[in-house]
């Protein structure tokens, strides 16, 4: 399945959010997550299917004004 | 000599940004020798090969302070929604620096988006710090919206221009006496935060003006001593300006007076 990844087009076979940040090495609480530009919290990343074409953006801390 | 958004006591009238410093080591210092107790954070996308986000996060949790994630970057309501969301999740504040910018040149504050998303966010349970302009009738909307402080510019973010509208700033400070404020953007000198203090402003929020600054470490604790001075002029309650002269000297009894 073709999804996007932080603005980059992947190929995946992750079913749900939660495998893909398990195959990215991502942590639960390490990373936010967005699908499409909405929200996805941590509690709901299992039952957040992927589809195709989905914009999926991972997000962590950094530096700020 | 504190001042208190949303209920949470500060001492140091000034919140300083992590950006654009040297060395993670010299941040680390220009916020020791600030003596700020409120740092801006923001968020970014993380690749799987490149985890510095969490090394970012554990060196800002060793400094001590509180946390002020912002929406940076944000251009409409639904990015700046749902970054707050994001960044409430990943560093477990609901305080928000509220950021949708409406220009490129000027990276002013779109109001409406902003008034837009202060109110969805305020109803979410958020703590909301909105970088606005100084006009009073988009103040009155975000207090409306839900917001309990207020951060107008002093100009354009990174300019380091200072207060670009003094009679705005002052009027939106008599227009809103309980409301804390605190000029966020623009300030480039010490001289620029003392002047925002004196106007009656509760703090001052600044990146750039340290990080830039030759020396950040420096320059931080200037700035520190410089927002001690304006707020203990402002509460020490300053004369009027006037147009004529004054004489400071008595002029009873002056030497060869009516001569």
């Amino acid at each position: 399945m073709k999804i996007t990844l932080n603005g980059e087009p992947v190929e995946t076979a992750s079913v749900s959010l939660a495998e893909l940040l398990v195959t990215l090495d991502h942590k639960p609480g390490s990373v936010a997550t967005a699908v499409n530009g909405e929200f996805v919290a941590i509690a709901d990343r299992d039952e957040t299917k992927l589809n195709e074409n989905d914009s999926v953006d991972v997000i962590a801390p950094m530096a700020g004004g | 000599m504190s001042f208190k958004p949303y209920g949470v006591e500060i001492q140091s009238r000034l919140l300083l940004g992590t950006a654009l410093y040297p060395s993670p080591q010299i941040m680390l210092d220009a916020i020791d020798a600030s003596g700020t107790e409120v740092v801006t954070v923001s968020l970014r996308r993380e690749s799987s090969a490149d985890k510095s986000g969490q090394a970012f996060w554990s060196l800002i949790k060793s400094a001590n302070v509180r946390v002020l994630p912002n929406t940076a970057g944000c251009r409409t309501v639904k990015e700046a929604v749902n970054t707050a969301r994001m960044a409430r999740e990943l560093f477990d504040t609901n305080w928000i620096k509220l950021e949708v910018i409406g220009e490129d040149d000027t990276l002013q504050p779109d109001v409406f988006g902003l008034v837009e998303a202060a109110t969805i966010l305020s109803a979410d349970g958020f703590e909301v710090f909105p970088y606005t302009t100084e006009d009073l009738i988009v103040a009155d909307k975000l207090i409306n919206a839900g917001c309990e402080v207020l951060m107008p510019w002093g100009s354009p973010i990174g300019s380091g221009q200072g207060l670009n509208n003094p009679y705005g700033l002052r009027s939106l400070r008599a227009h809103f006496p309980d409301i804390p404020l605190v000029v966020d953007a623009g300030i480039g000198l010490p001289s620029h935060a003392c002047q925002a203090l004196e106007l009656g402003y509760d703090a001052v929020l600044l990146n750039t003006a340290v990080a830039r600054a030759g020396q950040p470490v420096q320059m931080a604790k200037a700035f520190a001593q410089a927002v001690d001075a304006g707020r203990a002029a402002y509460e020490a309650q300053p004369i009027e300006a006037r147009d004529m002269a004054s004489p400071s000297t008595p002029v009873i009894g002056t030497p060869f007076w009516n001569q």
